[in-house]
């Protein structure tokens, strides 16, 4: 195979992982590590780099629209990535003491962790009472709906911070936005309503991801000829995606995309047992 | 929020901005790694792909530095890493507004909390974890 095919290749690849990342919510890094490491056989740490890159390009791409749109909770966002850009550095130097297997098993687990997490019922209600903590930090908003502004109280600040920097940890580790650990934090715990919660996560993984990424890219996990298909493929799915999203039942999309992350994911594991990596 | 609207900036102007910045960052980067894709193909793209061991890569492209002084030398891979630098400059490019903004609503809990997380990253960058 030349770098040619390579790319192309790596370019349809990066396009379908960014489309069935946007249309799931899962975004664009869980794919392309699988897709490098089982298909392209490329080392996990190159793997590693390359979907930080894609996490940034996707979380980057589709916040500018939420946030424009006023559904983000900018404040949240920036109250927890305390937690996960913390976790995310913390993350990033226990990278360095974690045999690549252990990483592989971990991002299996993590897997199918997020397809179960694209499967669960979600939650729209809002509370109408906050916890204290939830007031100080000025955590409580509103977000635009058809019927006009809905408001929404929050609970369990701590109990949401401390899942929010493990979510960096593992981001930090595996490379990936932890946008389910982020998305549970967030839902189960501080009972945040689920269209807040997907675009504040969304929002967050991006600066997640760039705090382990300044760290990667100065230990060469980066390589520019993984780098860009991935970038521009990536990008050009999630723009579809976020188009097709409007337009398609995405439900049983959601089902068939979660079985094959959980195939993906056994595949993985057992290859980390067995030490492929 | 009839408070705010008497502020010079409000929350709603911070959202805007914000997405401005990511915008962007997004399409410079994008456009960045398209150009110097296009050339590293047209340099290398006969070449065979190696990434099946993991050997780091070289200081050209981890430091900035490094970046610039290959872009000087109208080197591919380096524009696609002046392109991957850009796009991880974005998010914390938006937390420097954020700042601004906060800072100009005079909000000081979240002046506090904003500079907390640029400060990890800023240490995240500089304190040589690269081991």
């Amino acid at each position: 195979m030349t770098i040619f095919t390579f790319t192309l290749i790596l370019l349809l690849g990066a396009y379908l992982a960014g489309l069935a990342g946007s249309l799931t919510g899962l975004g664009g890094g869980v794919v392309i590590i699988p897709l490098l490491t089982l298909f392209f056989h490329v080392d996990i740490r190159y793997a590693i780099g390359a979907a930080l890159v894609a996490s940034i390009a996707t979380s980057s791409g589709s916040a500018s629209a939420y946030v424009k749109e006023g559904i983000t909770n900018v404040r949240l966002g920036m109250f927890l990535e305390i937690a996960t850009t913390a976790g995310a550095v913390m993350g990033a130097i226990l990278a360095i003491y974690t045999p690549v297997n252990i990483v592989a098993i971990l991002f299996g687990v993590m897997l199918i962790f997020s397809a179960a997490m694209t499967l669960r019922k979600k939650s729209e209600a809002a509370l109408t009472v906050g916890s204290k903590l939830s007031y100080t930090l000025k955590l409580n908003s509103s977000y635009p709906s058809k019927n006009g502004p809905i408001a929404y109280k929050l609970n369990n600040v701590g109990a949401g911070f401390s899942i929010m920097t493990i979510a960096g940890i593992l981001s930090g580790l595996l490379g990936i936005g932890s946008g389910a650990l982020k998305v549970l934090a967030m839902d189960t715990a501080m009972k945040v309503p689920f269209r807040v919660s997907t675009t504040t996560s969304n929002f967050m993984v991006g600066v997640t991801a760039a705090a382990s990424a300044v760290v990667y890219l100065q230990r060469g996990y980066i390589d520019p000829g993984i780098a860009f298909p991935v970038i521009i493929g990536v990008l050009a799915g999630a723009f579809t995606g976020s188009k097709l999203l409007m337009k398609i039942n995405v439900n049983s999309l959601k089902l068939i995309f979660s079985i094959a992350i959980t195939l993906i994911a056994l595949n993985m594991i057992y290859n980390g047992f067995n030490h492929k990596f | 929020m009839t408070t705010k609207e008497n502020k010079k900036m409000n929350d709603y102007d911070m959202e805007q901005l914000i997405g401005q910045v990511l915008r962007y960052g997004v399409l410079i980067s994008g456009s960045i790694a398209i150009i110097g894709g296009i050339w590293y193909l047209y340099q290398q793209g006969s070449g065979t792909p190696n990434y099946t061991t993991f050997n780091g890569e070289p200081a050209g492209y981890t430091s900035l530095t490094g970046i610039l002084k290959g872009l000087a030398q109208g080197s591919a891979s380096e524009i696609i890493q002046l392109g991957v630098l850009i796009l991880i400059a974005t998010p914390i490019i938006r937390i420097f507004f954020s700042l601004v903004s906060f800072i100009i609503e005079k909000d000081r809990l979240y002046i506090v909390i904003t500079s907390i997380v640029l400060f990890i990253i800023l240490f995240s960058m500089f304190a040589g974890l690269k081991v």
